[in-house]
């Protein structure tokens, strides 16, 4: 069992304070997805989970044991690095059993090991190569073929697709969530692309700034996010954000608007609010849909991107703001042409300021 | 229009290949010179200098210088013990600089940037700066050997070879070496679970190759050549090194001959040794940009 804890996590080089008090429950088995911008401090909180980092103060506990000062090796973790990390002067093979031969393992379990190992990632017929006569793809599948082959508890990947081309990198993210599947290991998967965050999550924690903003499932922190800053991560094309005044308040029902926007009642869900006061209100891109008339939302169309299972457009709103939305199928908005786009309520969120 | 920057090109080529040439001639007549003045008697060798003869075996060619040479001085003594205390000294040297630089580059400890910086510091002091203060802790040192504990290393190997081990030019080269090694190849290593000795052994090694060469070559050249040091050091004939043996040539009549042939005699370990080496030092100083 390998649970993981994290509790008031803090990481200091001098005086940049780099995580500043991090705390996450993670459970036995959970595939969990650290997202965030470059620099958030996702990588580094992986890295002090690995052992590779020092933790300035906070408690790290693993399968029930604090680990902060063991070194990597006791920690029962593996590690697949984004730039795959695997040694130039041994062959795949030697690769692979690399942690078994540290361990001391005999030839025959490291054959039988490795063998396992290769078949799950299809790559027997690698073995006997060297690294430099593999391509991306493949050397990444040493990578993991290495991570796997010791069984650990725990499975920590920085970014590992990230060297990757488009196709291969959806081709590796779909088996790594098998592997997931198949191993029933815990896996904590460090990454700044919300699709691979969103597709493979059990589990999303969103940092900024060396703090979380949300932990939740991929749909909770779609559809609920604790504030703008998550609301504007996840999803593609982003959350649209409109600077709104607060008109009225009833409850939890506030009422806001602004030149380009007739008022609306939306149902905060975070925040406090007063009439006169500053909002923000974001409405997904693809939840705006084109009016009968002149919609809630007006203006003219300044780009349009066709792309065949939905059109993106941005609109330029009567207030001289941007707005995109994405629309389904394929539709034709010539440059120029003046739309009414209308939403529901239910499905925009309201940001105080 | 085609046809004048071909021209151009081949003119380039061609002035490139005789700039080379040239190079390449003034670096190996001196040693052409050698190897055919010790095949010449005396007078003949003095009176070719004035010509173009002297880079030719021409004339009166036989052996006879090296038989004196050999007669003159215990030659296969001297190239014996230079080859010991150099050999000895690369291998031990290239160990201990290695690690030293693997424990500044790698393991995070305190202090390591001034320690560096001190080891760094000892390139500008000359050595003869040290020599007498080296001399005179060198004469009384003790040491446990065959015949139990003795005090002075005087007239030993270990004396010529102990104090130049460990040198901060030969660290500077691995610490520059190790940097340029990716980390994550150290962090995969440490997370697989491999210890610092093990991370060294099987990992940082045997991807430091040019490294190697250089620094074995550099310092092949620097014991090699050593002359100062066992002159001071080694009083007794058993020890004494190529160099210093060099002396023997130089007493009363000195036979131009026989000091060519011993030159000639005590070159092949370093020719041999360089053309071993040849193709990871060149590879080396491709990739560190250090030069030998």
């Amino acid at each position: 069992m390998a649970s993981i804890t994290l509790k008031g996590l803090k990481k200091s080089y001098g005086n940049a304070h780099v995580i500043k008090g991090v705390d996450i429950t993670i459970e036995d088995g959970e595939f969990v997805v650290f997202v965030g911008p470059s620099g958030c401090g996702k990588s580094t909180l992986l890295r002090m989970i690995a052992g590779l980092e020092d933790i300035t103060s906070g408690e790290l506990n693993i399968a029930g044991r604090v680990v902060n000062d063991l070194p990597p090796k006791e920690r029962g973790v593996a590690m697949v690095f984004q730039s795959y990390a695997i040694f130039p002067h041994m062959t795949v093979r030697e690769n692979v059993a690399f942690g078994l031969t540290i361990a001391g393992d005999s030839k025959e379990v490291k054959d039988a090991k490795v063998a396992e190992a290769a078949r799950i990632l299809q790559m027997e017929h690698l073995l006997d190569r060297r690294p430099s006569q593999l391509s991306g793809g493949q050397r990444q599948r040493v990578a993991i073929g290495r991570a796997i082959v010791r069984k650990p508890e725990v499975f920590l990947f920085d970014e590992p697709l990230s060297n990757l081309d488009a196709a291969l990198r959806m081709d590796m993210r779909m088996e790594i969530g098998k592997l997931h599947k198949a191993l029933g290991a815990t896996m904590i998967y460090v990454t700044h692309d919300q699709v691979e965050a969103m597709t493979l999550a059990d589990k999303i924690v969103v940092l900024k700034d060396g703090l979380v903003q949300q932990i939740g499932s991929p749909m909770e922190l779609y559809h609920r996010p604790a504030n703008a800053f998550v609301a504007g991560f996840l999803g593609s094309p982003s959350m649209n954000f409109l600077d709104v005044e607060v008109k009225a308040v009833n409850g939890n029902k506030i009422t806001v608007a602004n030149s380009a926007l007739e008022p609306v009642e939306i149902e905060a869900k975070t925040g406090s609010y007063s009439v006169g006061g500053k909002a923000r209100l974001g409405i997904r891109p693809q939840y705006l849909t084109p009016a009968e008339g002149a919609g809630q939302l007006h203006g003219k169309v300044a780009l349009t991107e066709r792309l065949g299972a939905e059109t993106v457009i941005e609109v330029t709103l009567s207030n001289g703001k941007p707005l995109i939305a994405a629309l389904a199928r394929d539709a034709i908005f010539p440059i120029g042409t003046e739309i009414g786009l209308t939403f529901t309520a239910s499905e925009a969120h309201l940001f105080s300021e | 229009m085609a046809q004048i920057s071909a021209d151009n090109h081949g003119l380039r080529l061609y002035t490139r290949y005789a700039v080379l040439v040239l190079i390449a001639v003034i670096f190996i007549f001196p040693l052409v010179f050698m190897v055919v003045s010790s095949l010449k008697p005396d007078q003949q060798l003095l009176a070719d200098t004035a010509s173009l003869r002297a880079f030719l075996p021409v004339g009166d060619i036989s052996l006879n210088n090296y038989t004196a040479a050999f007669q003159r001085a215990p030659v296969g003594l001297f190239i014996m013990n230079s080859v010991i205390v150099t050999g000895v000294t690369v291998v031990l040297s290239l160990l201990a600089c290695s690690a030293a630089a693997f424990a500044f580059v790698f393991v995070n400890w305190k202090g390591r940037e001034l320690v560096l910086s001190l080891i760094l510091a000892t390139l500008i002091v000359p050595f003869e700066t040290i020599a007498i203060p080296l001399l005179l802790i060198s004469s009384q040192l003790p040491w446990i050997g065959l015949d139990g504990l003795t005090s002075g290393w005087l007239n030993t190997y270990r004396v010529q070879i102990i104090p130049f081990i460990a040198d901060g030019l030969t660290i500077f080269l691995f610490v520059q070496y190790f940097k340029d090694l990716p980390g994550e190849l150290i962090e995969a290593a440490r997370v697989e679970g491999a210890s610092w000795g093990q991370i060294y052994r099987r990992i940082v090694m045997p991807l430091a190759g040019p490294v190697l060469a250089t620094a074995a070559i550099l310092k092949f050249l620097v014991m090699y050549n050593q002359y100062l040091w066992p002159l001071m050091v080694v009083q007794d004939e058993a020890y004494r090194p190529v160099m210093v043996g060099l002396q023997y040539f130089f007493q009363l009549n000195i036979a131009w001959g026989e000091v060519m042939a011993y030159l000639s005699l005590i070159t092949v370990p370093v020719l041999a040794f360089y053309l071993y080496l040849q193709k990871a030092f060149i590879a080396s100083i491709a990739s560190t940009g250090v030069k030998g």
